[in-house]
């Protein structure tokens, strides 16, 4: 793994954001980076704020604070950033393929107006073998088992070319198996310089799979290596309720 | 004594009118606030459109065994009460057994059952028999013709909508909250649901000639979510909504008769609505405030 | 006998054709996004445009009535928009209360003086004429109804956009977070699809009433859905469903009674919406692979 990337993929400072017209911050004064290849595990009791963070670093909500992807925007590096959303937030029914899905990610590339060609299914089709899926990409999504409706939604930030994965709960409802096989391809990802941000609920799967943890509970209660941002004390500050 | 004596003589249509349409307001407005708070309103939508086949077929009924030219009220009103039902078990069907959505169950279901009752009702224009005349104010409404027995009928179904709202509120709200948890405390929830499912086909049913089709839906959604607006208590909520929805129907009858000759069901659904919209202005500007 | 075919069922034919392809491909938009109960909304809240439409310009000028038609659509769209996100209300309910509160406004104009100096029947916009629209020479080009003419307009709009924008279209409905953090403009595509069915409501209910609309938006569109697992076999399934129930539900009501011995006009409207009806309950019982009996 090499350190010379001096850009960081993720920068956030000060970052807040509250619903409007509430005084009540959902997430208060967050600020860290993120490293060039590593994995960051985004931890916190349901309701810290974890998808909200998530949604306000991707311009989704209203935040105040700054966000900096590689060397500027979020317009500009939008390329770069691949998000992969909750599994309730997708309609399983959909009429779409593994194939279609994984040939969104080539998109922007394809261009306005243009068919999708040929060419652009057979990229797709080695993307979806990068995770395993060749022989499944004619299903139809809600056809595929947890784990490899995970990886259809992986193909296509491969596709996409994406630097920066951001992963909301990819482990939900996700047998153990699967998570193993998902981790394996979180850590390949890593050895080939990508970077992850992912939210994930299980505390004691957290210091085998991550480099750096974010403990949540609306602020930032802790953060570092594993064993050092999960100490005892920063965890019972995060999972006792909060003083009004 | 000289007000009440004027308004049995002199204004005694008008006074049927008000207290008819008030007592029908206050029902829907009451089962409405329970539709709003299961995020279910526009179930309203599907069962009213899906009565009108259940008029055609009554009238057909009727005119078989030679009742009241083809428009004896109590089976217009069973056979309408029982299309309607159809409807939403139809929409509960499509929920729950395809993987249709419930806006597509909605829309679906009252298209067809809407269509079945307009071609019934053109069949019915062809025959040459029966009294045909009025069908069509089941559409549109008509408060004008109210009687004596039409408000002792409305009288009748809102004392009984609110007794019956009132013995089963504590399982209503919980139904509305969660009907999970509900499950879990051992509530007869399928029980509650159709308790509320046949209240709400009782006053569509009983409203459809008075404000019409369309009109049914406004007052049992407008004045709910107008209640929405003030309170966050459920039983406040409750008697809100009952409120508006009386005060909608008082409103607007008095302001179509006020001015020149509005129709009725149009400006207590209008009336309705502006009391909604002030009440939107008035809770952005106080939480603007807050 | 053949006069009358060519003069009255000719050009209602063409009609029903032109309005359930149209219906059928934009409303297979709005079952897939979970929005079926937007053209109810929308086929009851354009009736004020209509009356304000055919009040400005003193006549049934398609134009103007279009131009009503759909400020009155998109000022329901925005209604309830509002409604849901300043008064934080459950969409349902904010639709159930905009279209209720429209269509009587549209009423009220219909029933005072003001709409008996026009021209427009409530019966007429509720239930449609079909049976009214006549095409003196159907091989001469001039004389072709204007709802034809608005019809076929509206379908090679549509036709060019879907397949203009189809990937796009397929990701923005599909997954419009993602759309968004990739740059795309979602909500224009949304905005365009209410446009176009707010138009081709308008201009379909013209000659079919409003009711008939929802069912040639909705009933083919989930037929479909029950049957196939692909966009570009829900556009085109759904477009032959709602053709077929169409025209045989059209031939129906012109034919049926007579055949039957009844001397009736039925109202050919409700046997259209009907039959979509009907396509849609066998597509739920007999799908092979999401149906009833299915498994």
């Amino acid at each position: 793994m090499s350190m010379d990337n001096t850009i960081a993929p993720l920068s956030v400072k000060d970052l807040s954001c509250r619903y409007t017209r509430q005084n009540n911050y959902a997430l208060r004064d967050i600020s860290f980076t993120a490293k060039a290849g590593t994995i960051t595990g985004v931890l916190g009791p349901n309701g810290a704020g974890k998808s909200t963070f998530l949604k306000s670093i991707l311009d989704l909500l209203p935040h105040e604070g700054s966000v900096k992807f590689f060397d500027g925007t979020l317009a500009k590096n939008r390329q770069k950033i691949a998000y992969i959303p909750q599994r309730s937030s997708v309609d399983w029914d959909f009429p779409v393929s593994a194939l279609d899905v994984c040939l969104m990610g080539l998109y922007p590339r394809i261009g306005w107006l243009r068919r999708i060609s040929k060419a652009h299914k057979e990229e797709a089709m080695h993307y979806l073998e990068q995770v395993k899926l060749q022989d499944f990409a004619h299903r139809q999504i809600g056809a595929l088992s947890g784990g490899q409706q995970q990886r259809v939604f992986m193909a296509r930030a491969l596709a996409q070319q994406a630097e920066l994965f951001l992963l909301d709960e990819p482990m939900a409802g996700v047998d153990q198996k699967t998570q193993t096989l998902l981790f394996d391809l979180f850590s390949d990802l890593k050895q080939k310089g990508k970077t992850m941000l992912i939210i994930h609920h299980n505390l004691q799967a957290a210091s085998a799979h991550f480099d750096h943890i974010l403990l949540l509970n609306q602020t930032l209660v802790a953060q570092g290596a594993p064993e050092q941002a999960l100490s005892e004390d920063a965890i019972n500050r995060a999972y006792s309720p909060i003083e009004a | 004594m000289d007000i009440i004596s004027s308004l049995l003589t002199e204004h005694y249509n008008a006074t049927i009118v008000f207290f008819a349409t008030a007592l029908l307001g206050l029902s829907a407005g009451l089962i409405g606030c329970f539709l709003v708070l299961r995020k279910q309103a526009l179930i309203s939508d599907a069962v009213t459109h899906a009565t009108l086949p259940g008029i055609g077929i009554g009238f057909l009924l009727s005119l078989h065994f030679g009742l009241n030219d083809g428009k004896y009220l109590p089976l217009l009103l069973l056979c309408s009460a029982i299309t309607a039902y159809l409807g939403a078990a139809a929409v509960q069907f499509i929920t729950n057994k395809t993987r249709l959505s419930p806006d597509t169950a909605i829309a679906s279901v009252m298209s067809f059952f809407y269509g079945l009752g307009l071609l019934l009702l053109s069949i019915i224009q062809n025959i040459d028999a029966g009294n045909k005349a009025g069908l069509n104010s089941f559409l549109l409404g008509q408060v004008s013709g109210l009687r004596i027995d039409n408000l002792i009928l409305l009288g009748a179904v809102s004392l009984f909508v609110v007794c019956a709202v009132v013995m089963n509120f504590k399982n209503l709200r919980l139904l509305c909250f969660d009907k999970n948890y509900a499950n879990l405390l051992g509530l007869k929830v399928k029980t509650t649901e159709n308790i509320l499912l046949f209240l709400m086909i009782l006053v569509i049913c009983t409203g459809l000639k008075t404000v019409g089709l369309i009109m049914i839906i406004a007052l049992l959604i407008i004045p709910a979510i107008t209640a929405r607006l003030w309170t966050e208590r459920s039983e406040l909520m409750a008697a809100l909504a009952a409120f508006f929805g009386a005060l909608s129907c008082i409103g607007g009858v008095y302001l179509s008769s006020a001015l020149y000759d509005l129709p009725t069901g149009s400006t207590i659904v209008l009336f309705a609505f502006a009391l909604f919209a002030v009440s939107l202005v008035i809770r952005i500007i106080r939480g603007a405030d807050a | 006998m053949l006069d009358q075919f060519f003069i009255i069922d000719f050009p209602a034919l063409v009609i029903v054709t032109l309005a359930s392809i149209l219906c059928a491909l934009l409303g297979s938009f709005l079952v897939l996004t979970k929005q079926a109960v937007m053209i109810d909304a929308i086929s009851h809240s354009v009736l004020p445009g209509i009356v304000v439409g055919v009040l400005l310009s003193g006549s049934f000028s398609i134009l103007y009535v279009m131009a009503g038609a759909l400020t009155s659509a998109l000022i329901a769209v925005l209604l309830v928009y509002v409604f849901q996100h300043w008064g934080k209300i459950e969409q349902g309910a904010a639709i159930g209360a905009v279209f209720t509160a429209m269509f009587a406004f549209g009423v009220l104009l219909l029933e005072t003086q003001v709409g008996s100096r026009i021209h427009l029947d409530t019966q007429h916009v509720l239930y449609g004429a079909l049976e009214l629209t006549y095409w003196a020479n159907p091989f001469e080009w001039s004389s072709m109804p204007t709802q034809i003419k608005t019809l076929a307009v509206l379908l090679i709009i549509t036709v060019v956009f879907l397949l203009a924008f189809f990937k796009e279209l397929r990701l923005t409905t599909f997954d419009p977070t993602y759309a968004r953090i990739m740059g795309y403009k979602t909500y224009l595509f949304q905005i365009t699809l209410l446009v176009l069915i707010s138009l081709v409501a308008v201009g379909c209910f013209e000659a079919t009433g409003s009711i008939l609309v929802i069912a040639l938006f909705i009933c083919p569109a989930a037929a479909a859905r029950m049957l196939c697992d692909q966009m570009t076999s829900q556009l085109l399934l759904s477009m032959f469903i709602g053709l077929f129930c169409a025209v045989t539900g059209y031939l129906s009501s012109a034919l049926l009674p007579m055949w039957l011995g009844f001397d009736m006009t039925v109202n050919s409207a409700s046997v259209i919406a009907l039959f979509s009806g009907i396509g849609l309950i066998i597509a739920i019982i007999a799908s092979p692979k999401y149906g009833t009996f299915a498994k």
